[in-house]
């Protein structure tokens, strides 16, 4: 069935960068599921042709300015890998140190139920794949899908939307709270080729519902793949969403991921974002309150060393008046590591008694580290109150200075201040139980890095 | 508060914008549009040396191939630019050598002006006026430049860059285009081309000029696009503070104002540049109004050079302007400071680049946007650390204030650090100013429109205090004029 409509190779767009590494893309995903409705295969034409009218953003595209992705334009991909061999024993335990209640797991983007756990949920909440949700037309998928794949939302987005295979899907209906943590474990494996993969993933919470997901990416390879995600979030009136995601890929992938949250009136969205992994990575959030009360927490910290390029970009659009976001973003360069944060916020006309307020601070521990920021204020209406600030350099000389003169080593000093400032931000994990984990991660990274 | 009332009078006695009339002084015009013919009969008719003719073609071909920038979050109806006069001067132009010389008509120009800086007095020759040398430019040449004794004594070259080009082109040359390149932007490359006039400044090493150094422009000539080129160099160990301040008459059609500002400090020198600009704004639908796009850009070169940017940005219906340093020399300090209102329907995009090249570099950025009416006011600004600005510093601060809902506030910073041991912090907030501030001075009997001129006067203080004094003065009147009709 819906195979992608051919495309004009007369088109402008990609042709010049890297038309070989498109080759691969052009032939579609693989037949889907039979079933699959009519529109699916419009939508995903149509995405394809707003991607080859575009290709891989550069640096003229203003929201792609200090990431390049020309790395990826050098790679031979396999875009439809064959499912990988992954025995069960291989998976890492859950960053919570303990086995997951409810897991699911993909392999190089398809979801595997061999390899997950997934118990019964309360109150009739729905954890499956998005090639189950479509071969069932489950009617909630379809509708907040095919309503966001209309949304042009630049090129990853849209090549996202040109494979609409596969990918989880999590409803929570109304009232219900999910107590236990759902846990998502996203594999990555090498190949001949680098695989290249596409997971479209879906939160739909119902009115008043709670739920927390964790996201947990990594690699089983030491090679590279490309994964580009797209993640959509419709929460409810009063729902509240947490989603906590650790990045730990592989060191030589290429991650690109978006996630796209829409929040109604008193709904809740708090993110936390902990990057080690990729070559080069890029989370993307873009929450839009629509309604009175709606409020969104975004925290994210990172760690970079050797040649990694991690990228974190936040907008948030304050559509409705007595709107509140908070951004935290903390990390810590080394080596050769180059950090981009991007930080949009927009206040709506009419939008009033909104508050939105966004930090960004970055430390660079080596001569040759690069960060590059850029926060952003947008605002359209009088009665705000609305700020930002950047911060970008070494750890604090009189800090040092302190712990040294009470005897302290330089080296432990260091460690200490630098895992100090990160814990500010590990400490608006909304899991209480993620947060030794992740302090742990980062003391380990701090001793494992090489020293000059 | 002497300011306040000041303001009070001002606002009253405004009705419309004082600055709009237009002076019938006989103009010399070249054709309508541009070509390489124009080009080449502005350079011909200020008798320019081949080198700078082949310099403004090289200029204007390059400008051919460029195209309109569309960044900036501005929004106006496309520019014919063969719709636009690109050279008018004004008949009398052969070098006045006193005041009875100048034509009267533009004397009561300056009449009209006001006196906020006692140029009337400098120019009519009044014992004890302050020492202010003024090079007015009326549409596009300098036609009374006063003081050049005094500067002559102590070796400054304070003079029209067209007179510069005739007596010192060895300066000329080295300098121009060596901050601004030809090649920078679609406006300065057009700029480049056709500059018209402007001023020339050269300090000579180990020199306090003596005075601060005025420039008057004033666009005047129907449908004539103003392009200047200003340079000023400080030699080792120098200084000077240059005042720059602008008003234009009231007409309908928008006009073009696109001028480049080089400046150049060596070793020790410091340049403190400060603008007060209150171009016609356009009426309250936006109709009329001055597209200001200007590049202004200062390069400290030596070692410990400064240069400072100050300016207050009130007029215009589109402002798009960054003042920015390029912090080359070791230890060397660029600083910042604006305040920029935008009322009715004006349109802003300013901010500056602090480019740290050199070890110990500093700079500090105050911004203070100010947003009232259906006004778009952005700050956008750029701080980047080179990899070997060791030890460099920057400190920005951003605030805007909103007026009004219609109005917009942006902030657009972009920040690139390269260095381990350069230091950054930015910080910015936007507000509205707070209703228990404004009930406090109501309470004490003070009109609503008074009371916010007073807080915004408030806002910008930190700013504001950095210009000289003949400046604040007339600053703090524009905080005041440029609000009217903002609250109520």
């Amino acid at each position: 069935m819906a195979r992608l409509a051919p495309i004009d190779e007369t088109a402008a767009g990609p042709a010049d960068s890297g038309a070989d590494w498109l080759t691969g893309w052009r032939n579609g995903p693989a037949d889907g599921p039979d079933a699959s409705p009519d529109w699916l295969g419009a939508a995903r034409a149509d995405a394809a042709g707003r991607f080859a009218g575009r290709g891989l953003p550069d640096r003229r595209v203003e929201d792609w300015r200090y990431t390049n992705l020309a790395h990826l334009t050098g790679l031979e991909l396999d875009w439809s890998p064959a499912p990988a061999d992954v025995a069960k024993e291989s998976l890492p335990a859950l960053v919570f140190g303990r086995e997951a209640e409810c897991r699911l797991v993909l392999v190089n983007g398809q979801v595997r139920p061999t390899l997950s756990t997934v118990p019964a949920l309360p109150g009739g909440t729905v954890l499956i794949s998005l090639a189950d949700a479509l071969a069932s037309g489950h009617p909630g998928v379809a509708d907040l899908l095919r309503q966001r794949v209309a949304v042009d939302g630049g090129a990853l987005k849209a090549l996202n939307d040109s494979w609409l295979e596969d990918g989880y899907v999590l409803i929570v209906p109304d009232g219900v709270t999910v107590d236990m943590p759902i846990e998502i474990l996203s594999v990555g494996t090498g190949g001949a080729l680098p695989p290249a993969y596409q997971p479209r993933n879906l939160i739909v919470a119902g009115a008043g519902s709670r739920v927390t997901v964790v996201e947990h990416h990594v690699g089983l390879c030491i090679g590279g793949y490309f994964a580009n995600l797209v993640t959509d979030v419709a929460a409810g009136a009063e729902a509240i969403v947490r989603h906590c995601k650790v990045q730990d890929e592989s060191r030589e992938a290429v991650h690109i991921a978006l996630l796209d949250a829409a929040l109604d009136s008193g709904a809740m969205f708090d993110s936390f974002c902990f990057t080690l992994g990729g070559r080069i990575s890029r989370n993307e959030l873009r929450v839009s309150l629509d309604a009175p009360g709606a409020h969104c927490r975004l925290n994210g910290a990172y760690l970079a060393g050797g040649r990694q390029h991690c990228d974190h970009t936040t907008s948030v659009d304050h559509v409705a008046p007595e709107t509140h976001s908070e951004q935290l973003y903390k990390g810590v360069l080394d080596d050769r590591a180059r950090a981009v944060f991007q930080g949009k916020v927009t206040v709506r006309p009419d939008a009033q008694k909104v508050e939105g307020h966004q930090m960004s601070r970055a430390l660079l521990l080596s001569e040759t580290a690069e960060v590059n920021t850029k926060p952003e204020l947008l605002i359209h209406a009088d009665d705000v109150q609305c700020s930002h600030g950047a911060t970008a350099g070494d750890l604090d000389g009189e800090a040092l200075f302190y712990l040294r003169s009470r005897g302290v080593p330089e080296g432990q000093a260091r460690q200490l201040l630098v895992e100090a400032f990160l814990n500010e931000a590990i400490d608006a994990v909304a899991l209480a139980g993620m947060r030794l984990p992740l302090e742990r991660n980062v003391a380990r990274w701090m001793a494992e890095r090489p020293r000059p | 508060m002497a300011a306040t009332a000041q303001t009070v009078a001002q606002v009253r006695d405004l009705g419309k914008y004082k600055h709009g009339w237009e002076t019938e002084i006989e103009m010399e015009t070249a054709p309508k549009g541009l070509n390489e013919d124009i080009v080449r009969f502005i350079s011909a008719r200020k008798d320019e040396p081949d080198w700078m003719l082949d310099w403004r073609l090289k200029a204007y071909r390059h400008w051919l191939t460029m195209t309109e920038p569309t960044w900036a979050m501005v929004d106006y109806p496309a520019i014919d630019f063969q719709d636009i006069y690109y050279y008018a001067a004004p008949k009398n132009t052969e070098g006045p050598k006193s005041l009875d010389e100048v034509d009267p008509e533009l004397l009561r120009t300056y009449e009209k002006l006001g006196i906020p800086l006692k140029e009337q007095e400098v120019l009519a020759g009044v014992q004890g006026a302050p020492k202010v040398a003024v090079d007015a430019v009326f549409d596009s040449v300098s036609v009374a430049t006063t003081f050049k004794k005094e500067l002559e004594s102590h070796g400054v070259i304070f003079c029209s860059i067209s007179e510069a080009l005739q007596n010192h082109p060895e300066l000329v040359r080295k300098y121009l285009g060596t901050v601004v390149p030809y090649t920078d932007n679609f406006y300065a490359t057009l700029n480049s081309a056709v500059f018209s006039d402007g001023s020339f400044v050269y300090i000579p090493p180990g020199v306090h000029c003596p005075m601060e150094l005025s420039t008057y422009f004033r666009i005047n000539a129907k449908d004539t696009g103003q392009f200047e080129r200003t340079l000023i160099i400080a030699d080792e160990g120098s200084y000077v503070s240059y005042l720059e301040g602008c008003t234009a008459p009231m007409r309908d059609e928008n006009q073009l104002h696109a001028a480049v500002v080089e400046l150049v400090t060596l070793k020790d020198a410091e340049i403190k540049y400060s603008t007060v600009q209150n171009w016609y704004p356009g009426d309250e639908t936006g109709k009329g109004g001055i597209y200001n796009f200007v590049t202004k850009r200062g390069a400290c070169r030596g070692d410990d050079s400064k240069i400072r940017w100050t300016q207050v940005e009130t007029g215009s219906a589109i402002t798009w302007k960054y003042p920015s340093c390029i912090l080359q020399g070791d230890n060397s300090v660029g600083e910042f400071y604006s305040v920029a209102i935008a009322n009715n329907a004006q349109q802003a995009d300013t901010g500056t680049k602090m480019i740290h090249l050199g070890r110990n570099t500093r700079s500090r950025i105050i911004s203070k946007g100010i947003s009232a009416g259906r006004a778009c006011n952005t700050y956008r600004g750029l701080v980047r650390m080179g990899s070997k600005a060791l030890n460099g510093r920057n400190f920005t601060q951003c605030d805007s204030l909103l007026i009004g809902d219609r109005c917009g506030a942006h902030t657009v910073p972009y920040i690139e650090s390269r260095n381990r041991t350069a230091k950054v912090e930015h910080e910015a907030t936007t507000s509205r100013i707070g209703e228990d501030q404004l009930f406090y001075c109501r309470q004490r009997g003070i009109g609503e429109e008074d009371a916010v001129a007073l807080i915004v006067n408030g806002f910008c203080k930190e700013v504001l205090q950095e210009l000289p004094m003949e400046f604040a003065v007339e600053a703090q009147k524009l905080v005041g004029i440029s609000l009217e009709g903002s609250v109520g």
